[in-house]
């Protein structure tokens, strides 16, 4: 593969990710338990749609063949989608939104804080965008896993159970494969070793603070980076896509 | 008679912002310049937040504004870097923030990457110091929810960014 393919690919890697928990979070729209937490997550999903919306952009552009942002979003079959499994997990409780939120939000700061950096002009300023909103973001997620952690007994299980379940997920995001080596000798992509000492860092404070354990490294799901997903993506997609698929280039 | 970059700038620069129309995308730090290239004006625009849904609104009032003065030739280009920041907001817009009843942004340097808390706006209507967060998130991307405990008023805040 050449470093253009390995771009696109990794462009897709990150867009991907915003687009699917995006669409996740965006389900809660009028759903969640109350009216600013509604606020809240649909605030979240909007910059995570953002975010999808810049990196297509830019994957396309690399891509050559004419394509656009939507027709990636739309367009593509799951065996080409390349986000990571923990953002296409259901919602669940609130605690499993919340907790796979304080996961994903803390990996996304650390990465996209090292992303700034690229040698690619492009990601590095797409990067310095989404640090500051995934900031907000982690914040958010950190403040309310202590305050759940903390607070009822009913509310003190359902957060270790979710603790527990998401945590299989969490292996697939330090991950480096081909693409990502090649691009990091390149200077463009980011370096997951270090990233990983900070997640870990942090999840350990903000579990800690909220009288949770956390999980020793077991069994980790994988598969994401070849395509390979659970069976919720193609649940999501079939909703995300169905439009398009029935109407092909229908607009506004 | 050509308009010079200043005229250009001077004709777009009191576009409200959609969705806060007392203040304008210049003083939001939203318009970032004005050029001239490829037979084009090209006006760079930047977005507050990476998903700001008012950017293609912002879009169209400059060229509707520039179509008037009988500029046809424009076009608008979108950057993200240097990435928008509350500091960009001019003091005056500050004012007319607070005026308008929410409580403007406190400088950057204010963020803590975790662990620290921002300090608490100060009430936009009694000035009183003692507030609360009620929602980090509120009606639009670049605001939060706070009410005053002296007048017992609910306002929004301009998040610092």
């Amino acid at each position: 593969m050449t470093t253009t393919n390995y771009l696109y690919n990794y462009c897709l890697r990150l867009g991907d990710n915003a687009l699917i928990l995006g669409h996740r979070l965006s389900e809660l729209c009028s759903k969640a338990p109350f009216i600013e937490e509604d606020l809240a997550l649909t605030n979240i999903s909007l910059d995570m749609i953002g975010r999808a919306q810049a990196m297509l952009k830019y994957a396309a552009e690399v891509e050559g063949k004419g394509n656009n942002e939507d027709h990636l979003a739309y367009r593509r079959a799951e065996i080409n989608y390349y986000n990571h499994l923990i953002v296409e997990q259901p919602n669940g409780d609130f605690a499993h939104t919340i907790v796979r939120q304080l996961f994903v939000s803390a990996f996304e700061l650390y990465m996209y804080s090292e992303l700034e950096k690229s040698k690619d002009a492009t990601l590095a300023a797409i990067a310095s965008k989404t640090v500051k909103e995934v900031r907000y973001h982690l914040e958010h997620a950190s403040d309310w896993v202590i305050r759940l952690g903390d607070g009822t007994p009913e509310s003190h299980h359902r957060t270790q159970k979710a603790i527990n379940e998401l945590w299989m997920y969490t292996g697939e995001l330090f991950e480096m494969d081909e693409v990502e080596m090649a691009l990091l000798h390149e200077g463009i992509a980011v370096d997951l070793v270090p990233v990983k000492a900070q997640w870990h860092n942090h999840l350990k404070n903000v579990l800690s603070e909220a009288t949770m354990m956390m999980p020793e490294d077991g069994y980790m799901q994988t598969g994401s980076r070849k395509g390979i997903h659970t069976e919720n993506l193609g649940h999501i997609l079939s909703e995300m896509q169905y439009l398009q698929r029935a109407y092909p280039d229908a607009t506004w | 008679m050509v308009p010079t970059f200043k005229e250009i700038e001077a004709w777009i620069a009191d576009i409200p912002d959609p969705e806060i129309p007392v203040i304008t995308i210049k003083d939001l730090g939203i318009l970032r310049g004005v050029d001239y290239a490829n037979g084009n004006y090209q006006i760079t625009i930047t977005p507050t937040y990476t998903a700001c849904p008012a950017m293609k609104l912002i879009e169209d009032q400059i060229m509707e504004n520039l179509s008037a003065k009988g500029i046809g030739n424009v076009k608008v280009n979108l950057t993200y870097t240097p990435a928008w920041t509350t500091d960009w907001i001019s003091e005056d817009a500050r004012e007319k923030l607070r005026k308008y009843g929410i409580a403007p942004p406190q400088h950057s340097s204010c963020i803590k990457t975790m662990g620290g808390r921002m300090p608490d706006p100060h009430c936009p209507r009694c000035n009183a110091a003692n507030t609360s967060l009620i929602s980090r998130f509120g009606s639009t991307a670049c605001k939060a929810f706070y009410q005053c405990n002296n007048c017992k008023e609910t306002f929004e805040q301009f998040k610092c960014h």
